[in-house]
């Protein structure tokens, strides 16, 4: 038998203690920095404990920053994410419904396109897709956020991975008592989907809460800057001392959703992780 | 497959499949298409006109000083976040794997870290890195040391592999926890038995049998470390100082968007597109012989 000896379970404890701290110190630091005052963060060392600037250097993030107030861009993160999320399901359900439940010409090779855009972040095409937008008109709306990130390959496969563990039975009862294709996937397939689709969820909606260059690209009216984005022109560049407690502030600002997010929904999460890199 | 109930319908597929295949078309296949196109090319000065010119953009790349070594900058990036963002977790999740009492408390203090984008990782990490006002150049002036990554390539370095790292973290540590949690306690026991050290048993049972994990890890992180890690380099060194932290992705954007060379950019497009089907591959290749475990 392994022996579990009091000395080392506390050692234990006190490493892990230890090892969450560090990991936590970053934002501590940052929380820190956003609750003191200019002149505070000027002559160092920052306090290691919060100061009573707090409400100042959130008010002044979210109503007045420095290119767009702070709540215009947690507003843009906030549809951009949402709309990410949300239709990266829809799309990605209705095609893993096609796939699985019918049997039709260049099925295939509608997989494999999909497939295909696995193997294309949008890192690595930014130039062309970036023309592309712009013909399409799509500088600077909401649209073009949203709209070159929405196709999933990941979440088509998680959801035809999912539709073929449910039994035949089922759609074989649907189709005796009548029902339609769509009526089977309303009525069926979707209530079953229900954990998933929450799982999935999460995981898109930090994914597309935390895009970085495309906003950096598509966006350069700072009225439709999303968060994360928008916190690059609020850095201070090094021989000017900026506002330093107000981007920290903003920083906070842009965890608080995605962060709440997992910690919420954590059993959500965690399987729409694991189940999203299977 | 084959048994398989199935509705019959001509149109009704094409339907379905529509969204998914027009946003595919427009934002993957046609700028895909583009950027090889464009990587044969070579627009005159004032962007009017361009010209053929087969693999000339991949001759000059491939002979360009700068180009090479954002190669060798890119291999070291990946390769030090990979390790370190792994060691780390692998050392948090073995802890947290031992301990009974608590380890859910522990998990959710570890796990809220993947929230923070890498962009805000970098600008976190930047304010306490910060040369003049950061508190650990501080903490570091009173040992000695005379920390400013503005003007150190090395220390630029250092900095964006750890603000890239620390962010990993919390991934890397639930599919640990989750992988050791898999390992039956029997085998541990009898190896205990049999008088083997908690360092052997470490290294003899529980590396061996997390090898699946390990390795699946090892592919998401340096798909994460090339891909996705764009926003810390960008908001806290640029690329520099010089070329120091110029990694191939950021290299593509800078050429691309600032130098406003585009068949250049093209033709580092094309090259990452190939990285990734590589990496995509081999990813696949092993999932599937995981599932047939």
């Amino acid at each position: 038998m392994v022996r579990n000896n009091r000395v080392a379970t506390v050692f234990t404890h006190l490493l892990l203690i230890l090892g969450i701290a560090v990991m936590c110190l970053p934002i501590w630091l940052t929380f820190v920095g956003s609750t003191v005052t200019r002149a505070e963060i000027i002559q160092p060392p920052l306090p290691l404990w919060p100061g009573d600037q707090l409400l100042l250097n959130y008010r002044e993030a979210l109503f007045g920053g420095r290119n767009a107030p702070v709540l215009q861009m947690l507003w843009n993160s906030a549809i951009m994410a949402l709309g990410i999320a949300v239709g990266k399901i829809v799309i990605s359900l209705l095609s893993a419904f096609a796939i699985v439940y019918f049997r039709f010409p260049g099925r295939q090779l509608v997989f494999w396109t999909i497939f295909l855009t696995l193997m294309l972040p949008v890192e690595v095409r930014i130039v062309p897709t970036y023309e592309i937008a712009v013909n399409l008109k799509l500088l600077n709306t909401h649209a073009g956020l949203i709209l070159p990130l929405i196709a999933s390959a990941t979440a088509t496969f998680l959801f035809r991975q999912f539709f073929l563990t449910i039994p035949d039975e089922l759609a074989e009862a649907a189709r005796m008592d009548g029902a339609g294709p769509m009526r089977f996937f309303k009525d069926i397939l979707l209530p079953l989907s229900r954990t998933n689709i929450a799982a999935l969820f999460v995981i898109l909606f930090i994914y597309g809460w935390n895009q970085y260059l495309w906003p950096l690209l598509i966006t350069t009216d700072p009225d439709m800057n999303t968060i994360v984005m928008g916190i690059k022109r609020m850095i201070p560049s090094a021989d000017d001392y900026g506002n330093w407690p107000v981007t920290m502030a903003t920083a906070i600002l842009a965890i608080l959703p995605p962060a709440l997010v997992v910690i919420v929904m954590q059993r959500l999460f965690v399987k729409g992780l694991i189940e999203t890199e299977k | 497959m084959s048994g398989r109930v199935v509705f019959r319908s001509v149109w009704l597929p094409w339907l379905l499949v529509a969204p998914q295949l027009a946003i595919t078309a427009v934002f993957f296949l046609w700028p895909a298409g583009e950027a090889i196109l464009q990587s044969t090319q070579l627009p005159d000065p004032f962007g009017l006109s361009t010209q053929y010119v087969g693999w000339e953009n991949f001759d000059y790349l491939f002979g360009d000083r700068y180009y090479r070594a954002s190669f060798l900058t890119t291999a070291i990036f990946s390769l030090s976040v990979t390790a370190l963002s792994m060691g780390v977790s692998l050392l948090l999740a073995v802890l947290a794997d031992g301990v009974i009492r608590g380890s859910g408390v522990y998990r959710t203090l570890l796990i809220w870290p993947y929230a923070v984008a890498p962009a805000i990782s970098g600008v976190m990490w930047l304010f306490i890195f910060q040369p003049s006002i950061g508190l650990f150049p501080y903490w570091l002036k009173a040992i000695g040391y005379n920390w400013n990554h503005v003007l150190n390539s090395g220390e630029a370095m250092s900095l964006v592999v750890i603000a890239s790292a620390w962010k990993q973290v919390s991934y890397n540590f639930l599919f640990f926890l989750a992988g050791l949690q898999a390992i039956p306690r029997s085998l541990i026991e009898a190896a205990a038995i049999d008088g083997a050290s908690p360092w052997h048993r470490f290294r003899t049972i529980i590396l061996p049998l997390l090898s699946p994990t390990t390795f699946f890890l090892l592919v998401i992180n340096v798909v994460y470390a090339f891909f996705e890690t764009f926003g810390v380099i960008h908001t806290i060194t640029a690329g520099g100082p010089g070329q120091s932290t110029m990694i191939m992705v950021y290299k593509v954007y800078a050429d691309g968007f600032i130098g406003q060379d585009l068949g250049s950019s093209a033709a580092q497009s094309v090259i990452l597109m190939l990285i990734v089907g590589v990496l995509t591959i081999v990813q696949f290749r092993f999932i599937e012989r995981r599932v047939h475990y």
